[in-house]
Formats: structure tokens, sequence, C-alpha cells
């Protein structure tokens, strides 16, 4: 029996190291004076802790991440509404034909994006949105309809039929019944919805490196940038990516009993 | 039949996504099909018609080829070990262990990272001349990660060697570190459905903890684990920011996969028929994973 505790914790401690190492690094690296920045000491903690990789971080990431923050709010929420639109007439108000329209909606959800991008940025350049941060939100919101739309459908699909029938009984109407019975039980809903747009948005990377160039780039480009910089020494680069992780990792510490929800929705079903 | 004013509306809810997802999905995956048709190969648009040229081209160029070999490997690895650490580390928190959630926890948090943060970091991790090698040189054993060019197993096969890239084990050891939470959770949430009467009736049977996993539990995980399978393949057969920031197309093209050449070709040689092309491929093979998947999981939904 002590010896199955003895391996059990052996493993769990050992994977979790694992899985710890590199936050170690990022964050023992970036607090480093730039004299103890070299190779061979790598995993070495400093001896003394100096924010300067912090200082130059910040001032080459922050307008971009400023963008991230213009582009995730409104993409975010456009996409949460829209879903659960969606998800409220695909659960509740089924016709002929509405299983197949979720399903058409759902594959989006799986397309590799590079299959609708040519087009994608010739259109964004005819309505001049392209190397823009509209244009990243419009991009957004569109191809995030697929999950939001999954995510509210099983959502609503917990709630009982039975209530929007007796709702029905009392006389009141497909809006009616969207604001006072569907809307005030949609909170956790939304939230969930909310954490895992938020989350995949700002971590995004193939739309914002293809459809902005310059001033208008979201945060992971830069750090990308970054990173691909020779002149950039490496304790700035984990600094930048401590900080571009940072609103997700939050999130993810605050509020990561809905970002697994959020993360088994994504399994289709229901 | 009369169509009534609720009905009405619910269509005017569905109606506005329902057009953008026909138009922006399929209507422009329509529209990159035609563009991988035809010849504009630079920047200046030309949709005069190519026929297949651009995919001939394609599957005779060592690249492509070579990328089609990398994605068939990181595949398999990526999928297996997600798999086999995440019900392993599953099964291990469903045992008594102490502090549960913060090993839960610890487990699941790369999932909040972006892909390009794991790369600038495992990029350093596995730099052949620090990161892991100051341990390993200890033991004398210096890999070159994803620096190696070697193929194991290689053969001759069209014109590139077909094997097992070395330097792809380092993007599946960060991809791996990376979503295995994903699995994890999927397991810990099939576990945690198992009703425990199931377990204690195999227990009075005199079964063993090993067996019960063996014959009753893992047999129920069995859709998990398909699911699993699809959602990581699709993944991986569309990857594109953890290679582009952790190790680029590499020495030879070792790391290098169709997302990757895709933007490239495309966005920074102008070859646009030629990225529509890659695009179309990568297309069709996510869709031999999630077409029968999707249809599977919706009729089995509604019925």
């Amino acid at each position: 029996m002590i010896a199955r505790s003895i391996i059990k914790y052996t493993i769990a401690i050992a994977v979790a190291i694992f899985f710890l190492l590199p936050i170690y690094v990022i964050v023992i690296t970036s607090l480093k004076p730039l004299d103890e920045v070299s190779l061979s000491q790598m995993w070495a903690l400093p001896t003394a802790i100096d924010f300067s990789s912090y200082t130059e971080a910040f001032s080459e990431l922050a307008p971009n991440f400023m963008n991230s923050l213009y582009l995730v709010i409104p993409a975010t929420l456009l996409s949460a509404i829209l879903g659960a639109m969606n998800g409220y007439v695909l659960s509740k108000w089924k016709f002929k034909g509405s299983e197949i329209i979720f399903t058409m909606i759902l594959f989006g959800m799986f397309i590799p994006y590079q299959s609708i991008l040519i087009p994608l940025i010739q259109f964004l350049n005819q309505i001049n949105l392209y190397n823009s941060i509209a244009g990243l939100v419009f991009t957004h919101v569109v191809y995030g309809l697929p999950i939001t739309t999954l995510m509210f459908r099983n959502f609503y699909a917990n709630i009982p039929d039975s209530m929007i029938e007796a709702a029905q009984v009392d006389g009141a109407s497909f809006l009616g019944i969207f604001r006072r019975v569907i809307l005030p039980l949609s909170i956790t809903g939304f939230v969930v919805v909310a954490i895992w747009q938020f989350t995949n948005i700002w971590n995004e990377f193939l739309f914002a490196v293809t459809i902005t160039n310059s001033g208008s780039q979201p945060v992971m480009v830069a750090l990308q940038n970054l990173s691909g910089s020779q002149i950039v020494q490496w304790n700035v680069q984990m600094a930048g990516a401590l900080l571009a992780a940072m609103p997700t990792l939050l999130v993810y510490i605050l509020l990561g009993k809905y970002f697994v929800r959020g993360l088994l929705a994504g399994s289709v079903k229901g | 039949m009369r169509i009534t004013k609720d009905q009405l509306m619910a269509l005017l809810f569905l109606t506005p996504s329902f057009i953008l997802i026909c138009i922006f999905v399929y209507g422009f995956i329509g529209w990159t099909g035609w563009v991988s048709l035809s010849n504009w190969n630079s920047l200046v648009p030309d949709m005069s018609f190519a026929g297949l040229k651009n995919y001939l081209y394609l599957f005779a160029d060592y690249r492509f080829q070579a990328d089609l070999r990398n994605t068939v490997f990181f595949t398999i690895l990526f999928i297996g070990f997600v798999i086999i650490m995440g019900l392993s580390l599953a099964i291990l928190l469903d045992q008594k262990v102490l502090g549960k959630s913060i090993f839960r926890n610890i487990f699941l948090f790369p999932m909040a990272l972006s892909f390009v943060v794991t790369g600038v970091v495992w990029q350093w991790l596995l730099n052949p001349s620090t990161g892991f090698n100051e341990f390993l040189k200890i033991f004398g054993w210096e890999p070159k990660w994803y620096t190696d060019t070697n193929i194991l197993f290689g053969f001759q096969w069209g014109s590139i060697e077909f094997g097992l890239p070395v330097a792809m084990i380092a993007v599946v050891i960060a991809a791996v570190w990376q979503m295995t939470g994903f699995s994890l959770a999927m397991y810990i949430a099939g576990l945690t459905g198992i009703p425990e009467e199931l377990r204690e009736a195999a227990r009075i049977d005199g079964a063993s903890e090993l067996q019960i996993y063996r014959k009753v539990i893992l047999p129920m995980l069995t859709p998990i684990t398909v699911s699993v399978v699809i959602i990581m393949a699709h993944i991986s057969l569309k990857i594109f920011d953890l290679i582009y920031a952790m190790t680029g197309s590499g020495a030879n093209y070792v790391t290098d996969v169709p997302g990757v050449y895709m933007f490239e070709t495309t966005f920074r040689g102008n070859y646009y028929a030629n990225g529509a092309a890659i695009a179309i491929i990568m297309l069709l093979l996510v869709a031999v994973f999630i077409v029968p998947y999707l249809i599977n999981s919706r009729r089995g939904a509604s019925s």
C-alpha cells in the first residue's frame, strides 16, 4: 500500500515538475540582470532581481497588447451574442432542416483556416478592412460562430422544454421567452463562452499575422517578431512571453472551472 | 402550412449567421478551390484556368513531400502521447491523491497559453546549446533536438527520405506539453461519469482494481478516446503557429508542415495558386476525419 502511494506521488510530482519547468525558466530568466543571462546558466536562479527585461518587453509590446484588447473584447461579445441567438433557435425552435443547418455551421469549426484565407484577405481588402482591428474583429466573429453556437445550443438543451411551453401558454412570444426565460438562465453560458472566446482570440496567430501587418498587429504577432529578432536578448523574449500570456493565464487561474467547461463543450455531442 | 410570427422570428435570428457561414466558410472554400486551379502565382491575380497543374507541382515537390511525411509522423506521435499521458494522469488522479486539484490545475494550465508562447519558450528549452541539454550532458548525451537533420528508419521514397525526422520529436514534446490537458480534462469528465455502483459491483464479483480498469472502465471511455483522436487530429493536420514560432521549416525541411509552407509560399512568395492548392489538400485531410465524425455524432444526438 505504502509502496503504491510512493509510486503514485513520484509520478504525479515528476509530471508536475515537467509541466512547470517552462514557467520556471520564463520567470527566472525574465528577472535576471543582463550580465547573468547566459546559455550555460539557464537554470540558475538570479543573484539579484532585475525588472529591466520587463520594462523593455513592455515598451515593445504595449501597443500590440492594447490592439489585442481592442480586438478581443468586441469579438468575444459579438460572437457570444450571435451564438446565444443561434443556440436558442437550434435547441428550442427546431424546424425541418435545422439539424442540417446546425451540422453545416459546426463544420466551420474544424476547417483549416488556410482554406479560406486567400478569399478572406481579398474580401477585407475590398471593404477596406484589411490591416485593421475591425477586420480581425469581423473575422473572429464569423469564424467563432460555430463554437459559440455549439456551446449555447448544448447549454440551452439542458433547459427543460416545459419551461418554454409554460411561457407560451402564458402568451409569451419567441422574443419574450428569449428575454425573460432564456437570457436570465444564460449567465453561466455566457461566462463559459466568453472565457473560451477570449482565450482563443487572444492566443490566435494565423489570422493575426496574415490580416494585419503594421500598427494594428495583436500581441502574439509582436511576440513572435520579438523572438524572431536577432538583436533581442532572450531574457526580454521570456519577459515578453509572460506579459503576452498573462491575461489568459489570469483568466485560467481565476475562472479555471469555466475554462474547462468550455474545453469540454468543444467536443461536439449534445 | 402557415408560418407563425414566432417561427418567422426564429428564422430571423438564425439567418444572418447562416448566411455568413455559407459565404465565409463554403463560398470561400469554393473560391480557394478555384484559385488552386488557376495560374495566379504572382502578385497580380491571374485567374486563367490551369487545371491540376498546381497539385501536380506540389506532389512532385521535395518540400511538400517532406511536409506530408512530417505531418504523418507528427500526427501519430502527438495523438499517441496526448492519449497515453492524458489517460494515465486521469487514472492517477482518479485514485486517492492529496492535492488532486492542484495537480489537475498544473496539468491543465498550458491549455490557456498560446501556441506562440509555447513555441518561444520550448525553442529555448530544446535549444541544443542550453536548456535540457544542460542536464543531459552530465550523462554524456547531447541531442540536437529540432536542429537534427537525421531521418530515423529512412528509405528513399519519391524525392525525399521517408522515415521519422528526429527534429520532429522536439516539436512533439512541446505540442504534447501544451495539449495533454485537453485529453486529461476529457478523461476526467469521462471517469466522473462512470457510476460508483459499477465499480462496486465489479469489486463484489472479485475483480482487482487493475481488472476493473481494463475490463469495465477503459471500454466505457472509448467514445472519449474517439473524440480526443478526432480533435487532436484536426489540430495536428492544420498546425502552423507552434512550428512557425518554435523552429520554422528547419534545415532540409525537417520540421516543415503544410501550414507553414502554405503561409510562406502565399504571403511571402506570392504563389497564391500553389498556396490555395496546399490549403485545399489540408482541408481534404481534415475532412477525412471530421466529416464521418460529425455525421455520426449528429445522428447519435438526434435519435
